[in-house]
This record gives C-alpha cells, sequence and structure tokens, in this order.
C-alpha cells in the first residue's frame, strides 16, 4: 500500500494530541499492533513538542507534518521553520536540555530514536529543523 | 488529564487519568503540588498509571519535578500499574531508580 498525507499546524501545545491522532489514523490501514501504534504516537508527540517548544519557543509558528506509507514502512517528517538548534549533537544526547528550570526531562530525542527504526535529525540556526523517521510496520502474524 | 487521589494507612495514591502531554503538563504540575503541599505528613506517594492512555517525555519531567519536590522532605514516591506504552519510557528514562515500582 502507498499513500502520502501533509498536515500543517499552528505551533500550539493542543495540536499535540491533534498530530498523535492523525498519525494514528493515517496508519491504522497497516493494521498495527498496539505497541506499534504507541511506539509512533509517542515519537510524533515527541517532535510536534520539540517544534513548539523549542522550535518556536517566543512565538507562533508552523509545524509540518508529511506522513508517507509505502509497502509496510511508515516515513515521517516533522518540521519547522523555528530557531533552528545550535548544538544538534548536544541536542541528541540523552537527558541534555535547555531548559532544565522548566522540568525538561531531556530525553524526548532518545525516545524517538528508540521507538523508530531510522531517524534524522536536521537543524539550522534561525532556518528550523526537521526529524525525518522511520518505522516498519511488521505483518499482523508476526505480531502476535 | 484529570487527576484523582486516595489515602490509605497514611499513603497518598494519585491516580493519573487520560494524557499527560505539553499541553496538560501544566495543569498536572499545579494540580499535583496542590496535593502534594496538602498531604506533607504522608509516609509515601503512589502514583497510578492504570488509567493513563499516553504520556511522552514531558510527563518523565513533570514526574521528575515532583520526585525532587517530595525528596526534600523525606517521602518516598512509587509507581503503580503502567501500560506497556508508558512503561517503556518509565525504564528508557530511567526513573525507576528513583522512584521504584510497586
Amino acid at each position: 500500500m502507498n499513500n502520502k498525507m501533509v498536515l500543517k499546524f499552528n505551533s500550539l501545545s493542543e495540536n499535540e494530541a491533534f498530530a498523535r491522532n492523525v498519525i494514528s489514523a493515517f496508519i491504522l490501514p497497516l493494521n498495527p499492533s498496539v505497541s506499534e501504534l504507541s511506539d509512533i504516537k509517542t515519537a510524533v508527540s515527541e517532535a510536534v513538542t520539540n517544534a513548539i517548544v523549542h522550535g518556536y519557543p517566543d512565538s507562533v509558528g508552523e509545524v509540518t507534518m508529511v506522513a508517507e506509507i509505502s509497502g509496510n514502512n511508515v516515513h515521517i517528517i516533522i518540521s519547522d521553520s523555528g530557531v533552528g538548534i545550535e548544538n544538534l549533537e548536544e541536542a541528541l544526547e540523552p537527558f541534555f536540555t535547555t531548559k532544565p528550570e522548566e522540568e525538561r526531562s531531556g530525553m524526548g530525542f532518545t525516545i524517538i530514536k528508540t521507538f523508530m527504526d531510522d531517524v534524522k535529525v536536521m537543524s539550522k540556526l534561525n532556518v528550523g529543523t526537521v526529524v525525518d523517521m522511520m518505522k516498519k510496520i511488521l505483518p499482523a502474524a508476526d505480531n502476535m | 488529564m484529570e487527576i484523582k487521589y486516595n489515602i490509605a494507612k497514611d499513603n497518598l495514591y494519585i491516580y493519573l487519568y487520560g494524557e499527560l502531554d505539553e499541553y496538560s503538563a501544566q495543569g498536572a504540575r499545579q494540580t499535583l503540588d496542590n496535593l502534594l503541599d496538602a498531604n506533607i505528613n504522608t509516609k509515601k506517594v503512589v502514583f497510578n498509571f492504570a488509567n493513563m492512555s499516553f504520556m511522552d517525555s514531558t510527563g518523565i519531567g513533570v514526574l521528575i519535578g515532583r520526585y525532587k519536590k517530595l525528596k526534600k522532605i523525606g517521602i518516598p514516591v512509587f509507581i503503580q500499574s503502567p501500560g506497556t506504552n508508558i512503561e517503556k519510557i518509565l525504564q528508557l528514562s530511567g526513573l525507576y531508580e528513583v522512584m521504584p515500582k510497586i
């Protein structure tokens, strides 16, 4: 099966649940297991939260989610045109956070990398950030 | 999300309902802090996740914040009944080292 969708929304935290629900509905025809579905929802939530909290810290901007299904693979790209990440290597480390005073765990990218099969993060200061992630949905028989 | 609680034998049981993400985190922090402030004489605090449908790393931050607050006044914190997806995040973040599962 091949399919593609594009969603654009404002960087408001109430849109996190919206993005999670959209991706769930989009991949449902692949018949993912409960665990696969929740992995993807969580990874999307983390990437969207990053865009909202860190991409647009002082303004409301636009977040884009592109999702593509090809065969059993789900490819999701979450991007923003926000402030970008100054030190990407540091940002990808577990427990690293630029906002410890806000009780942030610094686990976002670690969760994304653990829950998805393949993850690429690209960022440029004052241009924005792109989180590109893939996950293979196993055929239902293998999920039992 | 919704937060309910129950006090049994001087232990404070906190039941979390629904989804904990960036959107719900601010309200959850406030509600939890009010609840903890009103129960500083409790022996231990147990967070029950049985009715929680979703949590991401923002939730980990909320839990660590409450843990630090309780540690200062010597109250141990525990976790009860997380679903499979939340369990994965709790394990990955190492939260069980400071808030053991019972």
